[in-house]
Order: structure tokens, then C-alpha cells, then sequence
């Protein structure tokens, strides 16, 4: 038995290609089947369309949904608004963390370091759905954040920030701007960490160059660094933008009921049970991501993730 | 650095320090209302102390369920993540052949995408094929995502450890699966486990890919939504939610202690 188990494996030695390829055929099986294959079903029913009457998926290759999709203003509204709060979720998350980030590269010590790393770990990692969770008792009426205002008196100043038009609500876990701090909140961490590696791998030999050539901290600031540090935030970003895209969690539990691109998706796939007009839906994010990412590749993205 | 920054030094304290307390505050609120006495709303200053509210979610027998479903699945899906990962970067980390990136990308991809993106595929495609929602498609779907970890972690561990002590097993006469056994494994032990801790977290935490895969069952995440909807005891959910912030953050913390060398042999 034993034998013909050695034999096996002296026999894949000589045979480098086969082994690789039965090492890989789990994962290739895997994810070639069980994703990209779920991946393309989602696209061909996009292409389906539903019986208005019986509520019966028609298996015949139409782009109703498409037309179904674009065709309403609303869903119009939803895609620019979730691509809004993204984009400006990711430019905010961006230049909080860029300081944090430099903070943690340049200055704090060896000791300090791998306390901030930490720190910053945690929270990324620490449950999602507990962190969103936290924000609700934080900005309830009755909760801490108004406590907070009351005692410094600043109260007041809460009421004119949420009597804002669009952005403002009835209370902050009824608006836009809750929403916002949230999302925030919660993917703040994985801006940081890309920035950071990205500030880590800066040679310092390259700040001592431009101070000789007499470049001022300003210069050498604004000439070496920040560029070599863009790909970070851009590698943060993709993370920052495609969360954002995705998530329904965060719309359903905070914000003022109006939908977001991953809320409409649940709805029309359960509640509706429109399957073609959910991936149909689905697709956006998709393309949207690729032309993301496509533009990420170009600026080097990829090298600092 | 030079020490003229100085200005700027303290600037940057300061947004380090409000951004870490942004990051962290929220966590500690959560720990503190478990033990409050109020049980309607989320009042502050608390009213009250209790422990109350643990012996109730104690005995809560929907909540012993979800741990449970979670505690599987995230077991199951960390194992399985650990055999398809491991074997990919066996064959990936030493040799270069067509497609070698394609795969990093593929791996990488089911957490690229947005949630509802690979959770609705992964809905569509069951519909499709009439596969019946069970604890297994809930595995289906986190073992996808989980690879990724287990697969950065030992690729990266083994792109670090030397190739020489591989072939000098090769030239002693080992064949490879006593190399893989006694030489790569070993090496690679702590980076497996820090993957695993990482996969078992994430599946035991996540939310949107569950919703379109679970059916009629509740993984803790989903059961703390429901509650979230719908409250029905406040304070426990709350109690919930403390116990959610051990089991997924202990993991990370040892994650973090088993990786720790390979970080300082980066830098």
C-alpha cells in the first residue's frame, strides 16, 4: 500500500506539468463551476424575462429586463445615488486615513507600530453586522451622540445640520448623512492598510535625496511622496467603492428608506421574485467595478494591493 | 525624521488619535449596553448595571441554533478553503507557467466583487439547477470567499521560506509527499492555521452572501439582522453582539501572533 503510494508521487516528480494540473484541479473545479459558473448563469437569466401575469420565468434569450431596467427614472436615481455615496464615501475615507496611514509609516516607533497595525486590524476584521449595529444605538434619539451634543451644548447645531435639504432627515439614523458616517465607519480600515504598505515601501533614501537636492518638507512631500503613495489609495479605494456599491445592509438598517442598488436587487429577487430584472440589476455593479478596476490597473493599483 | 515638523508632527497625533478613537469607540458602546438595565431604548447615561441579560440569551434556544449553523459552517468551509488553497499554492509558488496570474485573480475575485453580486449569482444558479436550500449551499458559498485567506496567507508564507531545505529533502531521497509532510508542512503550519482563523472569522461573520444562500436558516449573522428589523428583546441582541465580537476577534489576534514573523521579515 505504502508502495504504491511512494510510487505515485515519484512518478508525479518526473512529471511536473500533471502534478501542477492535479494540484490545481480542486481550485480550478471549484471556482471555475461552482463561481464563474454561478457568475454566468446570473448573466444568461439577466436575458430571461418574466411572465407579467403568471410570475413565470420564460427561458427565451430577450433584453426586457434591460429595457425594463433603464427604461424607469427610479432605477436611474438608485444607480447614481449608490454610485454617489460611493464615490464620496471612498474621496472621505481617502484623506482620513491618508494621515493615520503616514502616521503609522513614518513615525510611530517599532514598539508603536505593530499596536497601530493591530489596531487597525481589529476593527476591519470585527464583525460587520455589530458595527453597523453600534451605530444605531450611537445616533438613536435618545443614545449617546445626542447626550454628547446636549452636554456641550451643540444641540442645536445637529438640528440645522439635519434640516439640511437631501442630506438631512429626521433624526441621524434616519439620513444620508448617518449613512454616510457609517459606511465610513466600517470601511475606513481598509483604506488605511493599502496606504500605509504603500508609505511602508517609499525607500528612505528617496526623502534624504530630495532634502540634499533641497527639496522642503512641503516639496518633498507633495514631489515624492504623494505620489508613490497613490497607488495605495487607489488600491484602498477599490475596496472603499466596490463595498459601498454592494452593500443593502447598511441602506436597510440606517438611512431614509430610499433604495440602493443592493436593496433593489434583494427586493426584486425575493419579495418581486423578478430574477431576470435582479440580475439584470446585478450587471450594474458588475461593469461598474470592471471599468473601476480597469482605471485602477492603469494607475498601479494593483502593485500595492 | 526631521524634527522641524514639528507643527505637522502634532497635527498628525492628532488625526492618528481621533481616528483610531473613530475606529474603536463604537466597539466599547456596544460591550457597555449589554449590561444596561434598559430594556426598551438605547438610552444614555445607562440607567443600570445587570448581567441579567446573558442568563437570558442563555437560555434562548433560537439562539443556541444560529451559533450552532454558524459554528458548522464556518468549520466546514474553513477546512475546505484549507485543502483547495494549500494545494493551489503548491503548485503555484515555484513555477511559472500560462495562466499563473488568472488564478490569483480568480481567488481574489469572489471577495472583489460586491456581496450581492456573488450572492445572487450563487441564488440564481441553485434556482436554476433546483439545488434545495440547506446548511451545505450555505457552505457552498462560504468556502468561495474563504479560499482567498487561507491562499494569501500560505502562498505568502511559502514565497518567504527558503527552497533549498525542499531540495536538499529531494536529494536525501524523500519523495514529495514525505518532503510535503515532513519539511513544507511544518514550515507552512502556522500560516495555515492563521488562514484557517481568518476563514473561520469571515464565514462566521458574514452576512449579504448568507441571506441569498441560506433558506429558512439562521447563521448568527442573519439571526442578528432579524433582529435589527424586528426586535423582539433588545438587550439580548445585544448580548449577541458581544459574544459576535470574541468569536471574531480572538481568531484575528491569534491569526495575528502566528503571522507575526513573517511581517518583521518583510520589512
Amino acid at each position: 500500500m505504502t508502495s504504491t503510494f511512494d510510487k505515485f508521487f515519484t512518478f508525479l516528480f518526473y512529471r511536473k506539468g500533471l502534478a501542477i494540473f492535479l494540484l490545481l484541479a480542486p481550485l480550478l473545479l471549484w471556482l471555475g463551476v461552482v463561481y464563474l459558473g454561478s457568475l454566468f448563469t446570473l448573466l444568461i437569466q439577466s436575458f430571461f424575462s418574466i411572465d407579467s401575469f403568471s410570475g413565470v420565468i420564460k427561458r427565451e434569450f430577450t433584453l426586457e429586463s434591460y429595457y425594463d431596467l433603464f427604461r424607469q427614472s427610479t432605477n436611474w436615481d438608485i444607480i447614481i445615488r449608490t454610485t454617489t455615496m460611493a464615490f464620496t464615501v471612498t474621496v472621505v475615507s481617502a484623506i482620513i486615513a491618508f494621515p493615520i496611514a503616514y502616521y503609522m509609516a513614518m513615525y510611530a516607533g517599532p514598539k508603536l507600530k505593530p499596536i497601530l497595525y493591530l489596531g487597525v486590524m481589529l476593527p476591519l476584521w470585527s464583525s460587520y453586522l455589530v458595527k453597523v449595529y453600534s451605530w444605531k444605538l450611537i445616533m438613536a434619539k435618545e443614545g449617546i451622540l445626542t447626550w454628547i451634543l446636549n452636554e456641550l451644548g451643540l444641540l442645536h447645531l445637529l438640528d440645522v445640520i439635519l434640516s439640511i435639504p437631501v442630506i438631512g432627515g429626521t433624526s441621524l439614523s434616519f439620513s444620508y448623512i448617518g449613512m454616510f458616517l457609517v459606511f465610513v465607519y466600517i470601511w475606513l480600515p481598509y483604506m488605511i492598510l493599502p496606504i500605509q504598505a504603500s508609505l511602508e515601501r517609499i525607500p528612505k533614501s528617496l526623502l534624504e535625496a530630495s532634502a540634499d537636492l533641497g527639496g522642503g518638507p512641503a516639496q518633498t512631500f507633495r514631489k515624492v511622496i504623494l505620489p508613490l503613495a497613490f497607488p495605495g489609495v487607489v488600491a484602498g479605494s477599490i475596496f472603499t467603492f466596490s463595498l459601498t456599491l454592494g452593500d443593502y445592509i447598511i441602506p436597510t438598517i440606517i438611512g431614509n428608506s430610499s433604495y440602493f442598488i443592493g436593496m433593489a436587487v434583494y427586493t426584486h429577487q425575493g419579495t418581486a421574485g423578478n430574477i431576470p430584472l435582479a440580475a439584470a440589476f446585478s450587471v450594474i455593479p458588475i461593469i461598474i467595478m470592471m471599468v473601476y478596476l480597469m482605471i485602477a490597473k492603469r494607475l498601479g493599483a494593483f502593485d500595492a494591493l | 525624521m526631521p524634527s522641524k515638523w514639528n507643527l505637522g508632527t502634532i497635527g498628525l497625533k492628532v488625526a492618528t488619535t481621533l481616528g483610531f478613537l473613530f475606529i474603536h469607540i463604537p466597539l466599547f458602546i456596544i460591550i457597555m449596553y449589554a449590561f444596561s438595565t434598559d430594556e426598551k431604548t438605547f438610552q444614555f447615561p445607562l440607567p443600570g448595571f445587570t448581567l441579567k441579560w446573558f442568563g437570558v440569551a442563555w437560555e434562548r434556544n433560537d439562539i443556541w441554533e444560529a451559533i450552532i449553523l454558524s459554528s458548522q459552517v464556518a468549520t466546514i468551509s474553513t477546512l475546505m478553503a484549507i485543502i483547495l488553497g494549500t494545494l493551489a499554492c503548491l503548485a503555484v509558488y515555484r513555477s511559472k507557467f500560462f495562466g499563473r496570474e488568472v488564478i490569483s485573480f480568480l481567488v481574489i475575485l469572489p471577495i472583489a466583487l460586491p456581496g450581492i453580486v456573488t450572492g445572487i449569482s450563487l441564488r440564481s444558479a441553485m434556482s436554476l439547477f433546483g439545488i434545495p436550500f440547506s446548511t451545505w449551499t450555505i457552505v457552498i458559498a462560504h468556502a468561495t470567499f474563504c479560499i482567498v485567506t487561507v491562499y494569501n496567507n500560505v502562498l505568502a508564507r511559502l514565497r518567504r521560506s527558503s527552497h533549498s531545505m525542499v531540495e536538499a529533502s529531494m536529494d536525501l531521497g524523500a519523495n514529495p509527499w514525505q518532503t510535503f509532510r515532513f519539511v513544507i508542512l511544518p514550515n507552512i503550519a502556522t500560516a495555515l492555521l492563521a488562514g484557517g482563523m481568518l476563514s473561520f472569522a469571515l464565514s462566521f461573520d458574514e452576512v449579504i452572501v448568507t441571506t441569498f444562500t441560506a433558506g429558512q436558516q439562521s447563521t448568527v449573522p442573519i439571526w442578528m439582522l432579524t433582529e435589527f428589523i424586528r426586535p423582539r428583546q433588545r438587550p439580548v441582541t445585544n448580548v449577541v453582539a458581544v459574544f459576535v465580537i470574541l468569536v471574531t476577534t480572538l481568531p484575528i489576534l491569534v491569526a495575528y501572533y502566528l503571522t507575526k514573523e513573517d511581517e518583521g521579515g518583510k520589512k
